[in-house]
């Protein structure tokens, strides 16, 4: 039934399923239907340590073992790739602390850990992606007293997040935020996306699938129920804008996608390719190629294999 | 002119603030009008900032009221507000201008921004609009336009005060706190931005409690003064009465301590 063959003996024995005890589960899972009964408000909760460095994605993983059952399927995503570091540790990790089916492709994975992209394909009901959050607070290099931040949420006094805008445009010409970008959740609570780009914003607006937010340093958890209103903040006169891209992807041509640059010599050569490894495969199986698909090295075209 | 209303915008009575044993100020009573200056003068530790904390409701009263003529025009006593009631007063209504222009300003946000603030936060979402209302009080207040991108960082002393003056009545607020507004100025400077407050506070009306110790800002700026020492008022009255004929001794030492008051 598996989707991909377990290098791995199995399961490690000696550990809880997916590494947490249940208490902690239970914990977790409280703050986070607290969470999602108030979409965008941040929950504290009694972070774990995790054998991992924070800044790896201790909070993300504490909710991917919170809700992980026996029957999930597992994508990890980092930086919108399957096989970079961050993606491949955590992926082992539940393999072996909770020997789930895991997965690279974002239709059959019924949990998605992500740090810093949403997938291109938009996700479904039935779906959960869990984001990895190394600073949960908005308002926090504007009002650096934790004190004073809550009392501006539970106000709704957002008046700075604004100033933060202004500067922007009255430094660049223009919002020149192009990452962590402040969005209103359901019309109340000011929330930070994480590090995602920009671009990624719109596909939080009415997703279906639930979106769970994980900050294990600061031990916050949010969240954003399927079907709730995300709104980029912006001026009147200067409105929200996503990145756009001159060229198609190099390896597979799709337009309207988030593009990496990726050096290619020492000589100013450069490809831009879809961030989502995932979507870029799924396209070039499909027949689709771009204007550099033939002469690009193998480790970008992923035929190696995900270990 | 601006039309003077029977009922006070600030009435105090019997304010009251112990800091555990230690008196900060006792048994303060006064009104204040709109369009009227009054001064609060005293040697330091006499309780005048502790007074202006308590007007302004950062400290809390152990006794006695402050009771406050609101927009809609019903008089409320301010204990009595919310906290969400209380922080837009401080954002709208009033005005605070510190003696140190640190905590009165954003000092790593643009001049713009510093304007800009309370607009943003009472819903302006036209970056258009804020931009022009932070040009034209960059010229009230006497600073270069061009000056709208710097951080108050690149400012001298005298520009950051005018910045907060500016910072504060762009939402034009009814009453504005001042508290030493002009210590640490050389004294042309001084007098520019004194001449700055009179214009403006003719100009809009309001009403200002400044607290200094320096008995020559209260004689040109300030229509009436109380005299603070101890943590009490010792003597009220029109400032130039005041000035020229103090009565209690206290006052006397201050006004003859002075050069030329």
């Amino acid at each position: 039934m598996s989707t991909r063959v377990t290098i791995d003996p199995g399961p490690e024995t000696g550990y809880n399923f997916a590494y947490l005890d249940e208490q902690t589960k239970r914990m977790i899972r409280r703050a986070i239907l607290k969470g999602i009964a108030i979409p965008g408000y941040q929950v504290p909760f009694a972070s774990r340590e995790m054998p991992m460095p924070y800044g790896w994605g201790t909070g993300g993983v504490q909710l991917t073992a919170s809700i992980l059952g026996q029957d999930d399927v597992l994508k990890v995503i980092d930086q919108g790739s399957d096989d970079t570091t961050n993606a491949v540790s955590i992926r082992k990790f539940f393999e072996r602390t909770a020997g789930v089916r895991t997965t690279t492709h974002t239709r059959e994975s019924t949990i998605i850990q992500t740090r810093h992209r949403i997938p291109e394909e938009s996700l479904k009901e039935g779906q959960v992606i869990v984001y990895q959050v190394p600073i949960p607070e908005p308002l926090r290099f504007l009002e650096p007293r934790e004190t004073e931040t809550r009392k501006l949420h539970a106000l709704a006094e957002y008046g700075l997040m604004h100033v933060k805008l202004y500067e922007d445009i009255a430094r660049h010409g223009h919002i020149a935020t192009t990452y962590a970008y402040p969005v209103e959740v359901a019309g109340r609570y000011i929330m930070d996306p994480s590090p995602t780009p920009k671009f990624d914003n719109p596909k939080m607006h009415r997703m279906a699938a639930l979106q769970l937010f994980g900050a294990g340093r600061e031990k916050r958890i949010y969240a954003v129920p399927p079907y709730t209103d995300v709104k980029s903040l912006d001026f009147e006169d200067h409105p929200f804008r996503i990145q756009t891209f001159k060229e198609p992807c190099a390896l597979c041509g799709a337009t309207g996608v988030y593009l990496d640059e990726v050096i290619m010599d020492d000589r100013g050569g450069r490809m831009f390719v879809c961030s989502d490894s995932d979507f870029c495969e799924g396209r070039r199986a499909d027949g689709h190629h771009g204007a550099m698909l033939a002469d690009a090295p193998a480790a970008l075209t992923g035929d190696n294999d995900h270990a | 002119m601006h039309e003077i209303p029977d009922a006070p915008l600030l009435s105090v009575s019997g304010l009251t603030k112990y800091y555990g044993e230690r008196i900060g100020c006792t048994d303060v009573s006064f009104n204040l009008y709109e369009g009227e200056v009054l001064a609060v003068v005293g040697e330091s530790g006499s309780g005048k900032s502790t007074l202006l904390s308590l007007l302004s409701t950062e400290l809390e009263a152990s006794a006695g009221s402050i009771r406050y003529r609101m927009r809609d025009g019903i008089v409320r006593d301010l204990a009595s507000l919310s906290e969400a009631e209380r922080r837009l007063l401080l954002r709208t209504d009033w005005g605070f201008v510190r003696q140190d222009s640190t905590q009165g300003l954003r000092m790593s946000v643009s001049a713009g921004g510093n304007i800009g603030e309370r607009l943003m936060s009472v819903g302006a979402r036209h970056y258009g609009n804020i931009r022009d209302k932070a040009l034209d009080w960059l010229d009230r207040v006497e600073i270069d336009q061009s000056r709208i991108d710097d951080i108050p960082k690149a400012f001298s002393g005298g520009m950051r005060q005018r910045l907060q003056i500016a910072r504060n009545l762009v939402t034009h607020p009814r009453l504005v706190f001042m508290d030493e507004p002009t210590s640490g100025l050389d004294v042309s400077v001084q007098a520019r931005l004194l001449d700055l407050i009179r214009g403006l506070v003719s100009e809009f009306g309001l009403a200002v409690i400044i607290v200094t110790h320096d008995l020559a800002v209260a004689r040109l700026l300030s229509h009436r003064m109380m005299v603070m020492k101890g943590g009490r008022v010792i003597e009220a009255g029109l400032t130039d009465r005041v000035l020229d004929d103090p009565h209690q001794p206290y006052t006397q030492l201050l006004v003859s301590s002075v050069l030329a008051a």
